[in-house]
């Protein structure tokens, strides 16, 4: 069974259906990039994996390790270790990214049972007993992250995505991935909005954490993406299907011929969005 | 956070648990005096009696008791419909004793209480001196000798108004007169406790004064009575936290705080009102601000069944700075009515009000504030900005901002914001593995934070605590 298994799912909106029948596998150890034209349902696909309220699935079934993940609140999918890069990340004033993560990595150490900001002693046990990270700690591994994706220290310090560059929120996702270090991981265009360099950096910090322990789901409209990160499958998203998949190579030729010969292919009509 | 800090918060914070197991244990009512219910000329005589005070402090107290009889309740804030005079014990001595002299001597149920509380412990480590008030009684004053041979004073003020009777009468009185509205003629017919500080020209004490107050006794009126004089180019802090058991029956807090920053001084002022959800919270704070001089008030309400208070600043001459920065979070059945008053006098005064509240469940805050320039104060700046948050679908916010200006010089600013937890916000916390309770907390906190991190330390944390025992909804 693979560690993330959905099977003809079917989502709505505001009792609109999105998606209409996606069956997609991802184990560890395999990137698989999703791609199609604005608006087809790719960020509706994730929401609803991601277990967004506001996205009902009404057909088919989705698990993660074997178990039904949509019966799941979203935080607990995100212990058992499904991550979601968000396309358009919210921002949380006064909240400090590193507060925050630090409350994250808890909150999965504790299993979801209700983490108490913990001071002088308890914090001491707790930190001993391995059931709540120690501040100095967390600090280190944040810090050491941080560097490698080329954020500076006092974004620890910085409230969540509160006045971030469009570039600088897309790492910070990255950095509570690298940090948090799910199984399967969701990367919503979390290339868009990165310069150049930015752009090898982030995928240098996702490569890193593909293997054995990890494997991937990179929804992207650009094939240069690819180049840094290289998938082993390539899907092609229209008006809620998955209408057909390549190997590494198709985006190349997604690029260089746009969807339209798709579209007539499967007989897909142009959606309102595209 | 270095160690020692993470040990000094422990101290502080043994919120824990929930309201009742924290604060709202009772002890037995085992008193040298208690008054029979109702207020009158009798029981107002037999107070100043038991105090031995002055003639002229006698006259006061009837002169006050008359202008309580004939003001009129406030027909606009919360519902005081309910809050009946003629229930309510107005002077509960708990010991003979004098609280002059050390800890050893209180009574060993009231210090059992205030250790239960937390209060001798913190002082060693961070206070400057510390108040602890119980029913109508200061029990315990000390100030640290350092401060004390810098000719600090810190008193009760009936002590004050016997060891240094001219000072205590040359300012008493003088910033919230009796006749200013009913709850203040009230405080000053029955007033009993409180603190009297001085703090002499040019002496900054850099570390809080704080005065702790408990209402043990059901049915009970606390009438305390705060005095602060920060000389020419002093500084002082003074912070307070309250706290009651959980009874059915109401019980009423009714407190006046006189402050008078002189020329140059800096005069900061913190409350953590955390009284329990039958304590009628009722009270008039006022400061004067003469040339340069600043005084804030930062003022958290988290407690009471209604709160009614806006801390006001006179801005009396050039150069003077007014601050209210106000938290409110108002649980099921609560409604505080908070805000501020900023008043000035004086050309090139200053002054900002900046409020943020939260309501839960069915409870209710309001923000009410006043901006008034007089004629002739030209080149004033003034900012007002209040944010509420509302939690739940019954939750309510309201917003009632006045101004009242009389010359053209002046910029006054104004802005309000009223939000809901963010569906966004709240999902994205918890994706990444965050319990809803918490994420919620989390905002909540977050919405707060450039007010909290105006606060020392130590009471942030505490403020934080509470905060999320509230959220919690374990609170009594
Ligand atoms: N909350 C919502 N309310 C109403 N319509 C929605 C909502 N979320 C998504 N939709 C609609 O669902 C469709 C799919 O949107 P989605 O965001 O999943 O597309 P996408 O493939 O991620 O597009 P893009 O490449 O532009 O990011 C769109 O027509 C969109 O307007
Ligand atoms: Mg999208």
């Amino acid at each position: 069974m693979a560690t993330l298994e959905i099977k003809d799912l079917h989502v709505s909106v505001e009792g609109k259906e999105i998606i209409k029948g996606v069956s997609i596998e991802v184990n560890k150890n395999e990137v698989h990039a999703l791609m199609g034209p604005n608006g087809s349902g790719k960020s509706t696909l994730s929401f609803a994996l991601a277990g967004h309220p506001k996205y009902t699935v009404t057909r088919g079934s989705a698990t993660f390790k074997g178990e039904d993940l949509l019966t799941m609140p979203p935080d607990e999918r995100a212990r058992a270790g499904l991550f979601l890069a968000f396309q358009y990340p919210a921002a949380v004033p006064g909240v400090t990214v590193g507060n925050f993560l630090r409350t994250a990595v808890n909150a999965k150490r504790a299993g979801g049972a209700p983490v108490k900001a913990l001071t002088g002693k308890d914090a001491e046990i707790a930190g001993k007993n391995g059931s709540q990270i120690s501040a100095r700690e967390f600090l280190k591994v944040l810090k050491e992250n941080m560097k490698n994706l080329g954020l500076k220290e006092d974004f620890a310090f910085r409230y969540l995505n509160d006045g971030f560059s469009g570039g600088e929120k897309k790492r910070v996702e990255i950095l509570q991935m690298a940090v948090l270090k799910p199984e399967i991981a969701i990367l919503d265009e979390t290339d868009s909005g990165l310069d150049i360099d930015a752009m090898k950096t982030v995928s240098d910090g996702v490569n890193r954490m593909v293997g054995p322990a990890m494997g991937a789901l990179v929804i992207t409209h650009y094939q240069r993406l690819l180049n840094y990160i290289r998938p082993q499958v390539v899907h092609v998203m229209m008006d809620g299907r998955i209408v057909t998949s390549g190997g590494p190579d198709f985006a190349l030729e997604l690029e260089a011929k746009g969807y339209d010969w798709i579209r007539q292919k499967y007989g897909v009509a142009s959606s309102a969005a595209a | 956070m270095a160690t020692s800090d993470e040990t000094r918060i422990q101290e502080l914070t043994r919120a824990k648990d929930d309201y009742k197991e924290v604060y709202g244990f009772s002890d037995r009512e085992d008193y040298s005096f208690k008054s029979q219910k109702g207020l009158n000329t009798r029981v107002v005589d037999q107070i100043s009696h038991m105090k031995e005070e002055p003639e002229w402090m006698r006259q006061f107290r009837q002169r006050s008791l008359q202008i309580f009889e004939k003001k009129q309740m406030p027909t606009w804030g919360g519902d005081l419909s309910t809050l009946n005079f003629d229930d309510i014990y107005y002077y509960v001595k708990p010991s003979d004793r004098s609280n002059e002299g050390s800890w050893d001597d209180v009574p060993e149920y009231i210090k059992r209480t205030f250790d239960k509380l937390g209060i001798p412990a913190a002082e060693q480590k961070f206070l400057g001196g510390v108040g602890a008030q119980y029913e109508s009684e200061v029990v315990y004053h000390s100030l640290q000798e350092k401060w004390a041979k810098q000719g600090v004073i810190f008193l009760d003020p009936s002590e004050a108004m016997k060891q240094y009777p001219d000072l205590f009468k040359q300012y008493f009185g003088t910033v919230i007169p009796p006749a200013d509205n009913k709850f203040a003629a009230l405080n000053s017919a029955a007033w009993s406790g409180g603190s009297f500080v001085y703090v002499p020209p040019g002496v900054h004490v850099e570390v809080p004064l704080q005065a702790y107050f408990r209402i043990n006794a059901k049915n009970m009126g606390q009438f305390e009575r705060t005095l602060i004089i920060a000389d020419e180019g002093s500084y002082v802090h003074y912070v307070e936290g309250c706290t009651a058991p959980v009874y059915s029956s109401d019980s009423l807090h009714s407190a006046v705080v006189e402050l008078i920053a002189k020329k140059g001084a800096r005069l900061r002022y913190t409350t953590i009102q955390n009284w329990s959800k039958n304590v009628y919270n009722l009270v008039t704070k006022r400061a004067m601000a003469y040339e340069g001089a600043t005084v804030e008030w930062v003022d958290g309400n988290l407690g009471s069944k209604l709160t009614m208070k806006y801390p006001a600043v006179y801005m009396m001459e050039p150069g003077a700075k007014g601050e209210v920065l106000s938290i409110a979070f108002a649980g099921d059945g609560q409604h505080q009515d908070a805000g501020g008053k900023m008043v000035h006098c004086a050309p090139h005064t200053q002054s900002q009000i900046i409020s943020k509240s939260i309501s839960k469940g069915t409870g209710r805050t309001s923000y009410r504030g006043l901006v008034k320039v007089e004629k002739g104060a030209k080149d004033v700046k003034s900012h007002v900005r209040c944010d509420a948050l509302l939690l739940d679908p019954e939750s309510k916010s309201d917003t009632f901002p006045y101004m009242e200006n009389e010359e053209d010089r002046v910029s006054i600013g104004h802005e309000a914001t009223v939000s809901k937890i963010g569906d966004e916000q709240l999902f994205y916390l918890m994706s990444r593995g965050v319990p809803e309770g918490e994420a919620m907390t989390m905002i909540v906190r977050g919405f707060i934070e450039p007010l909290v991190k105006e606060l020392p330390m130590e009471y942030a944390v505490e403020l934080n605590r509470l905060i999320e025992l509230e959220m919690t909804g374990a609170c009594g």
